[in-house]
C-alpha cells in the first residue's frame, strides 16, 4: 500500500487512466453490441482487436516504417494515420465477420445451447491468437513513432500529451457517431428491434441474419480504431495483447451495463482510471487483478451494471 | 406427407443410439462386464511397455519425450478432465479457470514441503503429509470462489472463473517471496516408498511408477464420481443442468448442489496438482497458463461432456496428441509441431462443436437433452 504515491501522482494517474479507459471503452463496444442483440459473450472479440493491432503495423511496414524510423512530418503523419486506421478497421471488421460466420452462424442454425456458442468462440479466439503467436515466434512487435508524444497542456505537475487528447477525443467522437447510428438510422432501428425481441422483429420484416452480421461488423470497426490507438499509446503489440485487454474491456462493458452503449463508455473510462489508481496504490503488476476484483464486486452487488443492460429502450 | 416420411428415420436414429459398443456392453451379464473392465485395467497398467509391441508399438510411443513421462502427463490430464467433467458435464457450470485449482494443489504441496518456502522451518513436510492439507486448501478455495459466484448466470460465471485463474497466476508471478514467480519452488519431495533393493520407488529417471500412481488415483476418482452421480447429488445435478428454475421449484437446493459440484471439481483438480508437483519436483508460475484450462475444457467437450468415458478419452487425447507431435517439425516453417498445439485445438473445438456438439463418446442423457432442445425451439 502506497498512499503517498497515489496522492502525489493523482493527476498523471487520472490522465493516463482516461486515455487507457477510452481505448477500453471502444473495445468494450464490441462486447456490448453483440451481447445486446444475441445475449452472448463474444469471446473471440479480443482477437478481432488483436488483428487490428497487427493490421496497421503491417500497413505501415509497407512504407518501410518500423520502431526505429524517425517521426514523419505533419502531412505524412495524417496520411499514415488515415492508412493505419483504414487497414486496422478492415482487418478487424473482416475478422469479426469471419468469426460470426464460422463460430456463430452454424450453431445458430441448429439452435445449440448458449454454452456451445461460448465454446466455439473460445476455439476461434485460441486458434487466431495462437496462430499469430506461432507466426511471430511469440515476440512482441514495435510500433513506428507515427505521432511523437508531446506535452501540450500542463496543469500543476500533470502533463497532458497530444496523443492522450487524440485518444479521448476520438473515442468520444466515435461513441457519438455510433450512438446516432443506433438510435437515429434505419439500420440502427433494425438492431434495436432485434435486440428487444428477435422473433417479432423477424415478423416485421427485419432480416435477423443481416442485423447480426452488422452488429459484429460495427463491433469490429470500433475495435479496429481502438487497436490503432493502443498501438500508438503502448508502442508494442504481442499475440496475447488482445486477450489481456479483452478481459478489461469485458469488465468495462459489465461495469457500465452490458448491452448499453453509453454504459460501455462510462465503464471504460471509469475502469481505466480505477485501474491506474490501483496500480499507483499496489504496484503496476496488480493492474489486471484489480479489474477482476472489481468485476466480481459488480456482479455481486449490481449485476446489471451502473446504467442497466439494454440496447433498445424497452427491457427484453 | 413430409411428416410420415420423417417419422421412421427419427425412430431409427434413437434406436441406433442404443446400439454400438456401449449398447452391447450394457446388455452383457455382470461377469462379462467385470472381465472386460479387468482386461481394460490390465492393458492400461501395461501401457508403459507399449513400445515393445512389434509393428504398432513404435508408432504409438512418443519421440520427443520419453514414453512413461508422456503417460504420466496423460494421467494427470485425465484426472483434470474427470474433475472438470463434474463441474461442466454434470452440473452444467462453465468453469474457464479450472487450472486455478490445479495450481492451488501444486502450490499448496510446494509451500508445505519445499526448502524454498517461507513456511519451511527446520524440516519440510513429506509429500504424503502435505497432500491432504493441500487438497483441503483446494476444496476450501473452490467453496470460497463458488459461494459468491454460483448465483451468476452461466456466461458471467465463465468470465469470473477465468478471472480467478488469472488472479492466481498474477499472485504467483508478482509475489517474489511467497509464491516465488519464475524462480518457483525446487526440491519438492517425491512420494514415499522404497523398493526391495533400497532404492526409492518414485525416482527421477523413470516415470512409470508415477503413471501407475496416477492410474490408481484415476480408478478411485472414477468409482467415487460414479457413485455420486448415481446418488441424490447426481440427480440434483441433472435437474439443475436441464432446467435450473424447474429444479428449484421442485425443491432441489440448487446453490448448495452447484457448490458441491464446484468443491468436488476443485478437489479432483487439486489432486492433479499434488501429483504433478510430486513428479516434477519443481513448479513455477510458468506452469499454470490459462490456455491450460481451456485445453482441458476442450478435452471434456471433445470427448463428450457428462460422460466419464468421454472425459477420459478427451483428457488422454489432449495430452497425447501434442506429446506425439513433439520432436516432429512441420515441412514449411520447420517449427516443432508442438508449438501449434493450442492453435490446432482451437480449430478442433470449433469443428467438433459444429459437427458433433455432443462429443466423441456422448452421454446418452446429454444427447437426448440436445435433441429435446432442437425440438423445443422452432427453427428460424
Amino acid at each position: 500500500m502506497d498512499f503517498s504515491g497515489l496522492i502525489n501522482d493523482f493527476g498523471p494517474l487520472t490522465v493516463t487512466g482516461l486515455a487507457q479507459g477510452a481505448i477500453i471503452a471502444l473495445f468494450a463496444l464490441g462486447y456490448t453490441l453483440v451481447y445486446g442483440v444475441l445475449r452472448l459473450i463474444n469471446f473471440a472479440h479480443s482477437e478481432v482487436f488483436l488483428l487490428g493491432t497487427y493490421g496497421c503495423l503491417i500497413a505501415w511496414g509497407w512504407f518501410g516504417l518500423d520502431q526505429n524510423s524517425k517521426a514523419p512530418n505533419f502531412g505524412a503523419m495524417l496520411a499514415y494515420m488515415a492508412l493505419g486506421l483504414v487497414v486496422a478497421i478492415v482487418a478487424s471488421g473482416l475478422t469479426a465477420l469471419a468469426v460470426e460466420l464460422v463460430a456463430y452462424r452454424p450453431l445458430r442454425r441448429r439452435n445449440a445451447p448458449p454454452l456451445a456458442f461460448l465454446i466455439t468462440a473460445i476455439g476461434a479466439s485460441l486458434a487466431i491468437s495462437e496462430t499469430v503467436g506461432v507466426l511471430t515466434h511469440r515476440n512482441q512487435r514495435g510500433v513506428p513513432p507515427i505521432i511523437q508524444a508531446r506535452t501540450v497542456i500542463t496543469i500543476g505537475d500533470t502533463h497532458i500529451t497530444n496523443l492522450q487528447i487524440l485518444i479521448v477525443v476520438l473515442a468520444l467522437v466515435m461513441m457519438f457517431v455510433l450512438d446516432r447510428f443506433i438510435n437515429g438510422s434505419r439500420l440502427g432501428r433494425g438492431i434495436r428491434a432485434v435486440s428487444q425481441n428477435p422473433d417479432s422483429a423477424a415478423l416485421m420484416g427485419v432480416n435477423k441474419s443481416r442485423v447480426i452480421s452488422l452488429v459484429f461488423l460495427l463491433g469490429g470497426l470500433m475495435a479496429g480504431i481502438a487497436a490503432v490507438m493502443y498501438d500508438l499509446k503502448i508502442g508494442v503489440t504481442k499475440y496475447d495483447a488482445g486477450f489481456l485487454l479483452g478481459i478489461d474491456a469485458f469488465t468495462a462493458a459489465v461495469l457500465g451495463g452490458i448491452g448499453n452503449l453509453r454504459g460501455a463508455l462510462l465503464g471504460g473510462l471509469l475502469l481505466g482510471v480505477l485501474q491506474n489508481y490501483a496500480a499507483g496504490l499496489f504496484g503496476s503488476q496488480w493492474l489486471h487483478a484489480a479489474a477482476f476484483v472489481l468485476l466480481v464486486l459488480i456482479l455481486l452487488f449490481r449485476p446489471t451494471g451502473l446504467l442497466g443492460e439494454s440496447l433498445g429502450r424497452a427491457r427484453a | 406427407m413430409s411428416d410420415t416420411a420423417v417419422a421412421p428415420s427419427k425412430e431409427k436414429t434413437s434406436f441406433r443410439g442404443n446400439g454400438g459398443v456401449r449398447g452391447w456392453f450394457g446388455r452383457q451379464p455382470t461377469w462379462v462386464r467385470a472381465i472386460v473392465t479387468v482386461v481394460a485395467l490390465v492393458l492400461a497398467i501395461l501401457l508403459p511397455y507399449a513400445g515393445d509391441v512389434p509393428l504398432i508399438g513404435p508408432q504409438i510411443v512418443t519421440q520427443g519425450i520419453d514414453w512413461p513421462s508422456s503417460l504420466f502427463n496423460m494421467s494427470y490430464y485425465v484426472l483434470l478432465a474427470l474433475g472438470l467433467n463434474v463441474v461442466v458435464g454434470y452440473a452444467g457450470l462453465l468453469d474457464l479457470g479450472y487450472v486455478g485449482f490445479f495450481a492451488i494443489g501444486a502450490y499448496g504441496t510446494a509451500l508445505l514441503t519445499s526448502r524454498d518456502s517461507l513456511l519451511y522451518a527446520h524440516s519440510g513436510w513429506s509429500w504424503l503429509a502435505a497432500a491432504p492439507v493441500a487438497l483441503a486448501i483446494t476444496m476450501a478455495a473452490g467453496l470460497i470462489l463458488g459461494w459468491p459466484t454460483l448465483r451468476l448466470r452461466g456466461d458471467y460465471l465463465a468470465i469470473v472463473t477465468l478471472g480467478f485463474a488469472e488472479i492466481i497466476r498474477i499472485v504467483a508471478t508478482s509475489t517474489p517471496n511467497f509464491l516465488r514467480g519464475d524462480r518457483g519452488f525446487t526440491n519438492i519431495p517425491h512420494p514415499p516408498g522404497q523398493g526391495s533393493d533400497g532404492k526409492p520407488i518414485f525416482g527421477v529417471t523413470d516415470a512409470t511408477p508415477y503413471f501407475w500412481l496416477g492410474l490408481g488415483v484415476i480408478v478411485v476418482v472414477i468409482l467415487g464420481v460414479r457413485n455420486l452421480d448415481r446418488s441424490r447429488v447426481g440427480r440434483s445435478w441433472l435437474a439443475i443442468r436441464e432446467d435450473e428454475e424447474a429444479a428449484e421449484i421442485m425443491g432441489v437446493r440448487t446453490t448448495r448442489f452447484k457448490l458441491w459440484a464446484f468443491a468436488i471439481g476443485a478437489f479432483i483438480g487439486g489432486l492433479g496438482g499434488v501429483l504433478f508437483a510430486g513428479e516434477q519436483g519443481f513448479i513455477n508460475s510458468q506452469t499454470f497458463v490459462l490456455q491450460f484450462s481451456i485445453l482441458v475444457l476442450a478435452g471434456v467437450v471433445m470427448g463428450g461432456s457428462g460422460n466419464m468415458a468421454g472425459a477420459i478419452l478427451g483428457g488422454a487425447l489432449i495430452s497425447y496428441i501434442p506429446d506425439r507431435l513433439r520432436g516432429i517439425s512441420d515441412p514449411f516453417f520447420h517449427t516443432d509441431l508442438y508449438e501449434y498445439r493450442f492453435a490446432i485445438f482451437g480449430v478442433v473445438i470449433i469443428v467438433i462443436m459444429v459437427l458433433r456438439p455432443q462429443g466423441l463418446i456422448p452421454s446418452r442423457r446429454r444427447a437426448m437433452e440436445l435433441k429435446d432442445r432442437e425440438k423445443e425451439v422452432a427453427p428460424q
